[in-house]
């Protein structure tokens, strides 16, 4: 989207005096990045602005077309629409369609060393949707797919966006608007722009190192791959349920296994995934285990994408604004979800209030800072899963606990409550650690880890969670 | 295996008038029926097809469901937590917009109703 900044000049976070910073009928908005948080800002813009009568335009700058599959069409992620996103979308009006959702995941199966443990949904309900960014692996069928980006571009366009095909090369503040220069030589004005690029583009760093007023976000590399097993083989051997291990494995801070119509997708996050961290999970025996005669597959279609791992600061100036992965995201989990409220929150800035700095500062980035530090808590919490990954009593204690709480149909079901959310980001970081303070959570945990762990213990709580839901293995 | 949500057979009750719920349902792909049931008779209030919801009462007030949901064709219906949903408001109160607006609309289609009957009377 953007290859490089040509010059961003002004200082970002002080009011312009000019024009007033307000937009009105005839009012020209760019946003560059047609990712789910470009196509749900202009999406979200468009429909407050039709709601209080302003007539807005909004040009979004994308070069790259989703339809095509592979990397020419795929913003590179796992592709986990978590279950609370699920729910405000359709409460947004936002149905996700059969054809986006590859595949609606009813229940989470941990992995660890000391067995497994499959955590379902209360209500036996498919709540959380497995998608494709682009339209499916690079060697997959052209058949019935549709990129989850496609999608949302496709509701912003309905709302009267329109797209520009190019490569946005530049980004320069006027007096009293932004200059968008593309790589055709092409330019144009707006009074607003909008950066969506996410962190795998080169605009941010640009705004960074040109302007000097923004600090681009830090990254780490996460490495994400497709299995191609057929959608018969893969309903038998992973079902509707996502396969997340918990293994003691360096720098590793989650690993997952999605399965998605023909393909299961495998993400690993953790610090600066690399070849030696993924041959070591590779032949770990949990992982080796979910495949068919514990042969992992060649995979068909690989990438190492950057995340962004801390914000970027600040996330506005007069007449821009950064949303997504540009700007703010959750720590880990449910960056789509970020997408969805930091965009939301930046078009209701821009129609309600302002596009000043001033505006965005005191609407947009509480917003931010909110995600900000709900992600100091997140890191404590891997951090603590840290602690659980290397020690082995405690996962059988965690392992009992679970799956104890599987076969009961009534009781508060604490700890699958607390890994549920931890690994569908469902809630935040803070609400999960809070739970973890209960005293019947921490009560529970620690006569789990006694019995568990107690000679006898472990056998019987095996034989006890094979006779529930919770299927325990050795 | 794809699409989000519970699936039901043709003629189920998602709930019935009377019941107490929390949560609301947004219909994924399918239909269902509205039914008011007084003195051993059923009244069909309105049909509901994909996108559209129901139960949303039950996430502002305690009071019991108000009519009986059925469905009139295989349906599959995506549930949404009370929880879920004043959590979202409390953080963006345009979130309610939707729900505020199917409900104004539904207040007027049954205004329009009652001037109907009292014109028959």
């Amino acid at each position: 989207m953007v290859e490089g900044l040509e010059l961003l000049t002004g200082k970002a976070p002080k009011p312009h005096k000019g024009k007033a910073m307000t937009l009105g009928d005839g009012s020209r908005v760019a946003v560059i990045g047609a990712g789910p948080a470009g196509s749900m800002f202009s999406y979200f813009f468009l429909s407050m602005a039709e709601t209080i009568g302003l007539d807005v335009n909004v040009d979004i700058f994308e070069p790259r077309g989703f339809c095509h599959r592979g990397p020419a069409g795929c913003n590179h992620c796992g592709g986990i629409v978590s279950e609370s996103l699920v729910q405000r979308l359709a409460t947004e009006g936002i149905r996700l369609p059969d054809c986006v959702v590859q595949r609606g995941i009813e229940s989470y199966t941990l992995h660890m060393d000391v067995g497994d443990v499959e955590i379902a949904t209360p209500l036996m309900e498919k709540r959380i949707a497995a998608i494709y960014r682009g339209n499916g692996p690079r060697s997959s069928e052209p058949l019935d797919t549709h990129s989850f980006d496609g999608y949302l571009l496709d509701l912003a366009k309905q709302k009267g966006a329109r797209v520009i095909p190019r490569l946005v090369t530049g980004l320069r503040r006027e007096k009293d608007s932004m200059t968008v220069q593309c790589a055709d030589q092409s330019s144009d004005t707006y009074e607003l722009a909008v950066v969506a690029t996410g962190v795998n583009s080169r605009l941010t760093e640009m705004l960074g190192n040109e302007s000097g007023e923004f600090t681009h976000p830090d990254r780490t590399k996460t490495f994400i791959c497709e299995f191609h097993l057929g959608r018969k083989l893969i309903r038998e051997t992973f079902g509707p349920s996502m396969h997340v291990f918990l293994l003691d494995i360096p720098r590793l801070e989650f690993a997952a296994l999605i399965p998605k119509g023909d393909y299961v997708t495998l993400c690993l996050l953790g610090e600066d995934i690399d070849e030696a961290l993924i041959d070591k999970f590779f032949s770990a025996r949990e992982v080796r285990e979910r495949f068919p005669d514990g042969v992992i597959p060649g995979h068909v279609c690989h990438c190492y994408p950057r995340i962004n791992i801390r914000e970027a600061t600040p996330v506005y100036g007069d007449r821009l604004v950064l949303i997504g992965d540009s700007g703010t995201t959750r720590l880990f989990k449910d960056g789509i979800g970020a997408a969805y409220r930091t965009s939301k929150a930046a078009a209701k800035t821009a129609v309600f209030h302002g596009v000043s700095a001033e505006d965005f500062k005191n609407y947009y980035a509480p917003l931010c800072r909110k995600i900000s530090n709900d992600n100091r808590v997140g890191k404590f919490v891997f951090s603590v899963a840290t602690v659980v990954q290397k020690a082995r009593f405690a996962r059988r204690g965690i392992l009992s606990m679970t799956a104890t709480e599987q076969q009961q149909v009534d009781s508060p079901r604490r700890m699958s409550g607390v890994l549920w959310d931890l690994f569908s980001g469902s809630a935040s970081y803070t609400d999960v650690f809070i739970r973890t303070l209960h005293p019947a959570y921490v009560g529970n945990l620690l006569r789990n880890l006694v019995a568990a762990n107690l000679p006898g213990g472990r056998s019987r709580d095996r034989r006890n969670a094979d006779e529930g839901n919770g299927r325990v293995r050795h | 295996m794809a699409g989000l949500g519970k699936e039901y057979k043709s003629g189920e009750v998602i709930f019935r008038q009377g019941d107490t719920g929390s949560c609301m349902f947004v219909i994924q792909d399918g239909e269902v029926e509205a039914i008011a049931e007084s003195d051993g008779r059923e009244f069909r209030l309105r049909r509901m097809g994909p996108n559209d919801f129901f139960g949303e009462m039950a996430l502002f007030e305690k009071e019991t469901r108000t009519a009986t949901i059925r469905t009139t064709k295989p349906t599959r219906i995506l549930s949404i937590d009370k929880k879920n949903f004043l959590g979202g408001i409390h953080e963006d109160p345009s979130l309610a917009f939707r729900i505020v607006q199917t409900m104004s609309h539904r207040i007027r289609d049954l205004t329009d109703r009652l001037a109907r009957y009292e014109q028959q009377k």
